[in-house]
């Protein structure tokens, strides 16, 4: 769809929101969608991507490369094609992807320019490679350029900024406390729910104030909503379900919304999450009101906070498990923690990439980058760019230039959630070394379908308590 | 006075480091560094410098005490104020180290951490 008919689904949307609940508005535009590829068909096709086995880099032309194959990751394919277009073509184009044509930037410097120069390079109207289903585009401060980013993302920082995080501090500590206190010991079982799921839950129910009970529903909409097969090559194909999404969402925080609004009128002090915060802001006080705006924010803090933390905390076992000495290096020396939690960081990279569109001609190592072409930022190649880092593919915890991996990108848009993210590391390894001697992984891990998240969907793991 | 001498090569001046309980921490620096890079040298507690100086990251955020801001040269540029004002502690005369240069004119200049880096 085109942008100008999205804009005016949004004003649409917008200028009726007074009226007519949020997920009403929703539903209704499902509905049109829907009748509108009856009788125009389909604008985008949603792909479905079926697995087979990733070519070897070596056998391909240059230009027959293409690093948004879903597969790349799963298969452990992916160091072998970074390694090559960072020495053969730094700056690439692939022309014929599921996705339409795109740009690769691959070596650390080079994604630096880019991430910098966001007047050459804009994130509007989104950072994934992929489009959202048709029709459902929510806004999120991620996605937009100066000013509009910069007064959105002024609005909602503090509930992740440092001075809030101290007074979580305790909070997540003990919650991470009760779900390692509760695993099995001697026993092989699935890390990724157990711990990195269940652990990122808690914290985004904690940040939002929302339900206990029902936590496990921010779980699964953030899943699904990065996990579409025409936005990064996920497993979900079926848009009637996203956009269900979307509705139980809005309905969700309107509910939490307006709850937190009765309590305020009520005379209670606002608590320290999003929606208090949002809530006494001038800018954002009628957030409400302009419903794609409002989902949008709140979509942003759970799928930036949820499965980059959650694979980082599953990341960092499987690599202790494949460095071993590195693992004997942190007990010998827990004070390694936070130094160790950035080269995690790194060494996993959550998030492959991020999309910019050029907003004029842009020279880039010889090539040229025209107005209006798409531009991936391979973070998942920056950090392990030889150029920048020595043996960049090996987990060491106590590397001296491990803060500076570009797994949070860089520039206006880096990560909100940063310190939160390494807070809840941190606490995590903590709370482990702890109570464990050991976290062995036993049997292969199983890595998620997507060119943009990098996860794990099982780890099997076995615990041996300390003595 | 003796002239300061940093590894063999001659120092400009003096710069004092002031955290946010008040520890005081006072170093050398050499011409032509940055005030990010004499902190980071000198394990500066709360200085994280990211990015290496590059202006991106925000995590080398200093507040120059006022009597010597007018000393830092420039006042922000495009850039480093972009990054500036993302920052929660941001103060009148907040600076990001990396894109303070050291001068003659800076010795003995004192600035403040902030609680927090972004
Ligand atoms: C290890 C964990 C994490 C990684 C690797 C990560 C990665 C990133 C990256 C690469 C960006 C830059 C986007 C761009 O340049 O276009 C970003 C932005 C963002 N992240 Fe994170 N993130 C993590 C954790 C979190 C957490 C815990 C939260 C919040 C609860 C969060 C919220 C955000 C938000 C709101 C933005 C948008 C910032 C902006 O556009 O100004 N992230 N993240
Ligand atoms: S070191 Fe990154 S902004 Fe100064």
């Amino acid at each position: 769809m085109t942008t100008q008919s999205q804009t005016i689904h949004t004003r649409l949307v917008n200028a009726t929101s007074k009226l007519v609940p949020m997920h009403w508005q929703i539903r209704t535009l499902k509905q049109v969608m829907r009748a509108k590829k009856k009788v125009f068909g389909p604008l985008r096709p949603m792909p479905n991507f079926v697995e087979s086995p990733v070519p070897d880099v070596n056998a391909l032309a240059l230009e027959d490369i293409d690093p948004s194959n879903p597969f790349l990751y799963r298969q452990d394919q992916w160091r072998a094609y970074f390694k090559r277009l960072r020495d053969e073509a730094p700056v690439h184009y692939q022309k014929n992807s599921p996705f339409g044509p795109f740009w690769s930037v691959t070596r650390y410097e080079d994604i630096l320019f880019v991430d910098k120069n966001h007047e050459l390079f804009s994130s509007e109207p989104q950072i994934i490679l992929g489009d959202p289903p048709e029709g459902l585009s929510v806004e999120m401060f991620i996605a937009m350029d100066p000013p509009k980013h910069d007064v959105q993302r002024r609005a909602v920082q503090g509930v992740v900024a440092p001075q809030n995080l101290k007074e979580m501090e305790g909070l997540i500590r003990r919650r991470t406390g009760e779900v390692l206190d509760s695993l099995p010991l001697g026993e092989a079982f699935n890390w990724v729910p157990a711990v990195s799921k269940e652990l990122t839950g808690r914290m985004l129910a904690t940040l939002l104030d929302f339900p206990y009970e029902e936590r496990h529903k921010l779980v699964d909409w953030s899943d699904r909503l990065s996990g579409a097969a025409s936005a990064t090559g996920g497993q979900f194909t079926d848009e009637n379900v996203m956009f269900d999404d979307a509705a139980d969402m809005a309905w969700s925080f309107s509910r939490l919304w307006r709850d937190k609004a009765a309590r305020r009128a009520a005379g209670e002090e606002p608590g320290f999450d999003l929606i208090s915060m949002l809530q006494i802001n001038e800018d954002t006080k009628d957030l409400i009101d302009r419903p794609m705006e409002f989902i949008g924010n709140l979509a942003l803090l759970i799928v930036g906070g949820n499965d980059t933390t959650r694979n980082s905390m599953s990341g960092g076992v499987l690599a202790l498990n494949q460095f071993p000495e590195e693992f004997d290096k942190l007990k010998a020396n827990p004070e390694l923690i936070p130094n160790m939690v950035s080269e995690i960081i790194r060494w996993q990279t959550p998030l492959a990439h991020m999309r910019r569109v050029a907003t004029q001609d842009v020279e880039l190592r010889g090539k040229t980058i025209k107005k209006g072409d798409r531009v991936l930022m391979w973070y998942a190649s920056g950090n392990r760019d030889e150029r920048k880092f020595e043996n960049p593919d090996q987990l060491i915890i106590d590397r001296k230039d491990a803060r500076n991996h570009i797994s949070f990108g860089y520039g206006i848009h880096r990560c909100m959630g940063n310190r939160l993210a390494e807070l809840q590391l941190r606490i995590l390894w903590e709370e482990l070394l702890e109570r464990f001697d050991s976290i062995e992984v036993v049997g292969e891990a199983e890595r998620v379908q997507s060119n943009f998240v990098r996860g794990y969907s099982k780890l099997m793991v076995k615990l041996t308590p300390r003595k | 006075m003796e002239p300061l001498v940093i590894r063999g090569r001659e120092a400009l001046g003096k710069v004092t480091f002031i955290e946010h309980d008040n520890t005081e921490h006072v170093t050398e620096f050499e011409a032509g560094s940055t005030l990010m890079q004499v902190a980071v040298d000198n394990a500066i507690p709360g200085i994280d410098g990211d990015c290496g100086g590059e202006c991106a990251c925000g995590t080398c955020h200093m507040i120059v005490a006022d009597e010597w801001f007018d000393k830092t040269g420039d006042t922000p540029g495009d850039d480093e104020e972009q990054m500036l004002s993302m920052t929660p502690e941001r103060a009148k005369t907040s600076r990001l180290g990396c894109q303070i240069k050291t001068t003659e004119a800076m010795d003995g200049i004192i600035v403040y951490l902030p609680e927090f880096q972004m």
